[in-house]
């Protein structure tokens, strides 16, 4: 018995117009009668909407938000590696609180972030902008800005661990050289230039994220524009300031809203480099939360101390997330 | 009747073995010939650090574990990774329930893991019963209350490396036995470009093996022995900060806030530094590679090591060394497996061979290996010999619990120490600490 074509076949059948690639690719081949019930969700544009989006939801659900949600409720028991704990209310967050070395954590992760990123956002359009430029060796020398972004962290980390070593650092072999130290500077071991250290190592790595991505936006702006600024009589300032950095604008805030994410929750440098020491004096919230959480096995508190990350990365994305949707819809 | 390629005279013979095993241990493996019956098929995993002493993790992986394997009648993945990554490592397996069956602990960890470890009570004090008693620090790291969480394995003495010639030119022919002592040839060492080497940095080993029993010979502690009342304020602890201020100036590498537990190998080796307090990597190191570490008058570096305990403070003399034991996870489906390898391990036929790899660099977890042979090959080696007579376990003198495990793995004695050299008061800093180990413990 040859299986009469459904609704949508014959929908399908009028919608191609009589062609007969149409009818070879709709009409229903005999024996092979899908079930009405797909079928019709095929059909269905928002059904088909949803099935299609079931993937990426169940992937998001799986491991986004699961993680945040069962976070969430570890920051509120009193769960340790192997005891599910029970509930415990903000108890966990109120000891952060009062804890010195979670308020140096954060002082230090606010300072790590807001440095950086002016740093590396000044160095990253500089770079951006002489690379736009032409000159003979132009691609080669892109290729290797982007070295330090692609070499895994923990290696390069380590490179920077040696030349920073107290007693074989080879930044302080290079300054006694050019007779600009007369002692040891003691990059990690001291407390205030330690955090600067970790901070040089993270500017180092994260410039090309920025160079590039910028020069990519500024090769987006038509060359037209500073012809004709040029010709208004703008100088060389006044055609980046009035002309590029408008334009590069909204780029510039993308890579910016990566990059802090990324710093705020900054890890393997520091872990690698100085292990949150010396005195605490290089802590961040992920260091932080990784000791407390792992190293003390106290899940709970580890996952306290990694959700105050939380409120404030939420806020910086919700802020930037508003600010480029106000400059795409001027 | 053959079932499972096993027939009935088969069975007979391993359920035997099984009982002589079970009833006689490894003796009663030795003795039986024959593997117990576990399982077929049962597999062990075990996990454990990257030893600093490749030889012996190269000798299990190819002789101990394959000889395991037969004696036991399992199968048995050997693992090696990191100090570093064990914790992680325990943490996934312990939350996911699967993993390793058993798993390697430093220090007082496996008080972190009492509510995911089985009872090995019987293998512990079947070992300390037969080898002549397990050292405290090992029984006070791996035992929660009468209850052994671990089985102690061994223990990395941590004594003090320094070079001879250099101590005996500043007047130093015996190495200094007290604090004083120790910083004024510091002092003098470190005006002739050699000054003491010592990390204050966030290390596992070296810098709270420094702090914990320099605390300790002035007389101060973390707590009282109920384990409730936090005592670090006190006049001694106060006045080990104050001595230390002045002691890391003028005798110590001011780079030593920043060393990890490798940069003092380093240094040593190429001779910058005086003396260090270490395992005994730095000397096996220079054993290993005798034309690469040379003294600046071109002598080989190993013949200018010695080796000592730290010095004593006006409360005594006392040590902080790395004990190491085997946990067997509660998730494991081969728990009496798991129980009876480390047995096997543990028994002195078998220990004796890993033992001997070591080289000293480990000792014993009993008081038996003291007596070994190995101690009449190199007397450089002589005082890890028992070195872990003197060992304490953190959280003194209250148990080496959870908290204590906090209080370690926050670095809180050891950052006391380092804050007030980076400039603190010295009652601020102990203020500080005291305020911080406080909150751990309520």
């Amino acid at each position: 018995m040859t299986p009469r074509p459904d609704a949508s076949a014959r929908r399908a059948i009028r919608g191609a117009s009589g062609s007969a690639a149409g009818l070879e690719a709709v009409l229903p081949r005999p024996g092979a009668a899908r079930p009405a019930l797909l079928g019709r969700l095929l059909e269905d544009e928002r059904s088909l909407a949803y099935l299609l989006l079931t993937p990426t939801i169940v992937l998001l659900a799986l491991f986004i938000a699961y993680p945040f949600v069962l976070g969430v409720w570890l920051s509120v028991s009193s769960a340790t590696v192997g005891v599910a704990g029970h509930f415990v209310g903000l108890k966990n967050f109120d000891k952060a609180w009062n804890d010195s070395i979670f308020r140096t954590a954060a002082f230090n992760t606010f300072l790590y972030t807001g440095v950086t990123t002016v740093f590396k956002l000044a160095l990253g359009i500089w770079l951006a902008v002489l690379l736009n430029r032409h000159f003979r060796g132009k691609r080669l020398i892109r290729a290797f800005v982007l070295l330090p972004f692609i070499i895994p962290t923990v290696l390069s980390t380590f490179a920077w661990k040696w030349m920073y070593d107290p007693t074989f650092s080879v930044i302080n072999w290079g300054l006694w050289k050019l007779d600009l130290i007369t002692t040891r500077v003691n990059w990690l071991g001291d407390p205030y230039l330690s955090l600067i250290s970790v901070m040089i190592v993270n500017v180092w790595r994260g410039v090309p994220f920025f160079a590039i991505s910028l020069l990519a936006g500024l090769q987006t702006i038509s060359p037209e524009l500073h012809e004709a600024a040029a010709i208004d009589g703008a100088n060389a300032w006044q055609r980046f300031w009035r002309v590029t950095w408008p334009l590069l604008l909204p780029v510039t805030m993308v890579v910016v809203l990566f990059s802090v994410i990324q710093t705020f929750a900054d890890f393997q440098l520091v872990y690698v480099l100085t292990g949150g020491g010396p005195a605490n004096a290089t802590h961040l919230f992920a260091t932080y939360a990784y000791q407390i959480g792992v190293g003390t096995g106290l899940l709970s508190e580890g996952a306290a101390i990694s959700l105050a990350m939380f409120p404030v990365l939420f806020l910086v994305v919700v802020l930037q997330l508003w600010y480029i949707r106000r400059v795409e819809t001027r | 009747m053959d079932t499972n390629g096993m027939d009935r005279r088969q069975f007979i013979k391993a359920s035997v073995a099984a009982t002589a095993a079970a009833t006689a241990g490894v003796e009663g493996i030795l003795a039986a010939r024959q593997a117990p019956a576990f399982a077929q098929g049962t597999a062990l995993g075990m996990l454990r650090w990257n030893d600093f002493v490749p030889a012996s993790d190269e000798l299990l992986k190819k002789t101990i574990i394959p000889e395991a394997e037969k004696a036991l009648g399992a199968k048995i993945t050997l693992e090696t990774v990191n100090a570093n990554d064990i914790q992680p490592r325990v943490t996934a397996a312990v939350q996911s329930k699967s993993g390793p069956d058993m798993i390697m602990t430093l220090n007082n960890w496996p008080q972190l893991y009492e509510e995911s470890v089985v009872d090995v009570s019987d293998v512990a004090e079947e070992l300390g019963k037969k080898q002549g008693g397990i050292y405290e620090q090992s029984r006070a790291v791996a035992q929660s209350g009468k209850k052994w969480l671990a089985v102690p394995w061994a223990i990395v003495g941590l004594t003090i490396a320094y070079r001879k010639s250099l101590f005996e030119e500043v007047g130093y022919s015996k190495f200094p036995e007290t604090w004083e002592q120790y910083r004024d040839a510091g002092k003098k060492l470190k005006a002739k470009g050699f000054p003491i080497g010592q990390t204050l940095g966030h290390t596992f080993g070296d810098a709270p093996a420094f702090s914990y029993p320099y605390l300790w010979s002035w007389g101060g502690k973390e707590v009282e022995k109920d384990g409730k009342k936090v005592v670090l304020s006190s006049k001694e602890t106060l006045e080990s900060v104050k001595f230390m201020v002045g002691f890391w100036k003028d005798a110590h590498d001011e780079g030593g806030l920043a060393w990890d537990d490798s940069n003092n190998n380093r240094a040593f080796l190429s001779g910058t530094i005086c003396a260090s307090l270490n395992g005994a990597s730095i000397y096996i190191e220079s054993l290993r590679k005798p034309d690469q570490y040379k003294t600046a008058k071109g002598a080989q570096m190993r013949t200018d090591i010695a080796h000592a305990a730290l010095p004593k403070g006006p409360a005594g003399q006392f040590a902080f060394h790395v004990p190491f034991s085997h946990m067997v996870m509660g998730y494991s489906k081969n728990q009496k497996a798991a129980k009876e390898l480390l047995r096997y391990l543990g028994s002195k036929e078998v220990f004796d061979r890993w033992f001997v790899s070591q080289k000293g660099f480990a000792v014993g977890p009993t008081r038996d290996w003291e007596k070994h042979a190995l101690w009449k090959e190199d007397a450089v080696m002589l005082p890890f010999k028992d070195a872990a007579r003197l060992g304490r376990a953190p959280g003194y003198a209250g148990p080496a619990g959870k908290k204590a495990a906090e209080v370690l793995t926050k670095y809180i004695i050891t950052d006391m120490y380092a804050k007030a050299v980076q400039g603190m008061s010295a009652e601020d800093a102990v203020k500080w600490a005291h305020g911080e180990i406080q909150k751990i413990y309520g």
